[in-house]
């Protein structure tokens, strides 16, 4: 029994981390369909500007505070000089920009902190709290947290503000949305410095768990997209179920199968979703006018 | 008179001879400077940079400067081998050190060997040198010599059932299947067997899992990077009050700040000299060596001295003691004296060739350390 219960913590310890990321993708996927593989990118450096900031000696709170806006500001700069010039090529193309960006902003990170995995303090200690005989970490606790509030915050977002349906309506028909009065690149610079926004939170909530370096981006991207993908793209709320659900497949897997398998396992029930749900759980269904 | 000119002239045709051979001595470098492998690769090529600088300031060898032609191949076999070819046939070098991995020191092993150009390598992999190729050197020791000084301290503590947790990348791996191949010679089993992914970011179910096997003794984690790290303190957040061993892969500093000291406590691995330079007894055969390097190289760099450069510092320690011996800088000769180098002090041990053994190091290589209160403390 509190074996079980360990497995379900670790599950949801390591699915909160990778709803986290999954959520960043939904905003700047809702605006325009793009999805950003940068966004691991702007989690790496949520984790590594909090770092450094830290270690020049600003307090916890603000040196996330500083990494989220510097990352958002990094998110509004990779719009306007990587994606706005492009404006008018097709998805396909964008999509290959923002694996391009992931590239530099690496290769800059490299450069600008170092090649070395770093860590800060856990926000309230590093005393397991016990449940049931099973133990979980107060860090896991504020990245479910988190996700939980950023995934509210995001449903508010689009179904009750005005704003948040006009993103909605830039990723339906550009050309449509602008007719009816949307700035649409205004709406394309909020999504990016939004995403990257959340992207930077994720990093501050995880990094005390997972550790950073320049390189961890790519993992989580990958992990966060499947996440996604399983969940249906685009919707907070698939984010947030796709990345606990692929945290539990993996530790129970882990658990009761083999360590060996866990990743496999998970892939083989995302393809079996993504088989019969070609949307995901919670994705749309488009239909194409012919 | 007729004679003694001839043989004085001929003396200086020949010392006039070898003076141009030995004038610029090339030595070549290939390593991983730059991509995944660069924390490998960076602390290697500084240490050689530095190196050679030092040795020019001082004279160079035998009277000879030294020039080093430095590649970064960002830990890709493919340009490994590609630089390997331009050291041998533009640069013509005399010797190469370099192959940050396992896989970049496999390509440039065959480069190497056709072209009989001496190599000394800097991955770990028994497999480098085992069988033994003429031309081809290591300097740091093997997975599975690692594993035998953590399964010597085992057996010492009369523990017979272990749990292991290794990592998936190719050091895990690699660690893992060495470890179980020796396992049985000490007298001890293998009671639980698990993995994970280098970018896992909790290890508590596999852990429940060996916390739970039958009369489990000690745990052994052999892993790299930030895995081992979260293995530690997921190991202190179930409070499994058994011994755990990590391997040489998380050697450093870095370790203990990156699990904090509090779920370090108590953890064993085995660490080179290099480590634990300032706590080294007086009459250490390496206290020099290691004391010199550490301070050289922090003084240079601002960073903290790592394993992996102190084994570019003990290749090219190899090279530079055998041509000053072999007196030529030809690569033939200075194979021959690499293979007779004998109790050469390095960072990482003490160095004995022969034709059958390119590595030259044994356990006593490797000090079995402890953590105590953050710090390193030998174990004897």
């Amino acid at each position: 029994m509190s074996e079980l219960m360990q497995f379900l913590l670790s599950g949801a310890t390591v699915g909160a981390v990778y709803a986290l990321v999954a959520l960043g993708f939904t905003i700047i996927y809702n605006a325009s369909d793009v999805v950003n593989f940068a966004q691991g990118e702007f989690v790496m450096l949520g984790g590594m500007t909090t770092v450094f900031a830290h270690a020049a000696g600003l307090p916890l709170p603000l040196a996330a505070l500083v990494a989220v806006v510097a990352t958002s500001a990094l998110g509004v700069a990779l719009n306007k000089l990587a994606i706005e010039p492009a404006r008018g090529a097709p998805v396909v193309s964008l999509i290959i920009i923002t694996i391009g960006a992931s590239i530099f902003i690496r290769g800059a990170a490299q450069l600008v902190f170092d090649k070395q995995i770093h860590r800060f303090p856990a926000f309230t200690g590093d005393d397991p709290l016990h449940i049931l005989g099973a133990t979980i970490l107060p860090q896991s606790l504020w990245v479910i947290g988190g996700a939980l509030v950023v995934f509210v915050a995001l449903w508010l977002f689009f179904t009750r503000t005005l704003t948040g349906r006009a993103v909605l309506a830039t990723s339906n028909n550009r050309l449509a949305a602008q007719l009816v009065g949307i700035n649409t690149n205004w709406v394309m610079t909020l999504s990016f410095a939004l995403s990257a926004g959340i992207g930077a939170l994720a990093g501050v909530l995880v990094t005390p768990i997972t550790m950073t370096s320049y390189d961890v981006g790519i993992a989580l991207a990958l992990k966060g997209f499947a996440a996604a993908m399983l969940g249906g793209m685009g919707n907070p709320k698939g984010a947030l179920v796709g990345g606990i659900l692929l945290g539990l497949l993996e530790s129970l897997t882990a658990g009761y199968l083999s360590s060996t398998y866990k990743d496999a396992a998970a892939f083989i029930v995302i393809l079996g979703v993504l088989f019969f749900m070609p949307q995901g759980l919670f994705g749309r269904k488009s239909t194409d006018r012919v | 008179m007729k004679t003694l000119t001839t043989t004085a002239l001929g003396t200086l045709m020949a010392l006039g001879l070898a003076t141009a051979a030995m004038a610029d001595i090339k030595i070549g470098a290939t390593v991983s400077a730059t991509g995944p492998a660069s924390f490998l690769g960076d602390p290697e090529a500084k240490t050689l940079e530095m190196l050679v600088e030092e040795l020019n300031a001082a004279g160079g060898i035998n009277g000879e400067k030294v020039e080093l032609v430095l590649y970064d191949d960002g830990g890709d076999p493919n340009k490994a081998r590609t630089f390997a070819t331009r050291l041998v046939e533009d640069d013509e070098v005399v010797a190469i050190i370099g192959g940050s991995t396992t896989g970049t020191t496999m390509s440039i092993i065959s480069v190497a060997e056709d072209a009989e150009v001496p190599f000394i390598s800097l991955a770990g992999a028994v497999e480098i040198i085992e069988p033994v190729k003429p031309f081809t050197f290591k300097t740091p020791h093997t997975d599975r010599m690692a594993c035998e000084k953590i399964f010597e301290d085992m057996q010492k503590r009369g523990f017979t059932k272990v749990g292991m947790i290794s990592g998936t990348d190719g050091f895990g791996a690699s660690m893992q299947a060495q470890c179980k191949s020796v396992v049985g010679n000490y007298g001890i089993e293998i009671v639980a067997d698990e993995t994970y992914d280098p970018k896992d970011a909790d290890m508590t179910a596999q852990l429940t899992n060996i916390k739970g096997a039958d009369g489990i003794q000690a745990v052994l984690n052999p892993g790299f990077g930030q895995g081992p790290s979260i293995v530690t303190r997921n190991y202190k957040q179930l409070a499994i009050d058994l011994p755990l061993y990590q391997s040489h892969g998380v050697a450093s500093d870095g370790f203990i700040e990156l699990a904090g000291a509090d779920a370090a406590e108590g953890v064993r691995l085995p660490g080179t000299a290099l480590l634990i330079a300032d706590i080294l007894p007086e009459d250490d055969a390496q206290k020099p060596v290691v004391t010199a390097y550490k301070a050289a190289f922090e003084a240079k760099t601002g960073t903290p001295v790592g394993t992996f450069g102190g084994y570019a510092h003990d290749a090219f320690l190899i090279l530079k003691d055998a041509i000053t011996r072999a007196g030529s800088a030809e690569p033939a000769a200075i194979r021959d004296a690499i293979e007779a180098t004998s109790g050469l002090v390095g960072t990482t041990g003490v160095y004995t060739m022969s034709p059958e053994n390119h590595l030259g190091l044994d356990l006593s290589a490797f000090r079995m350390l402890e953590i105590k209160g953050g710090k390193w403390t030998i174990v004897e």
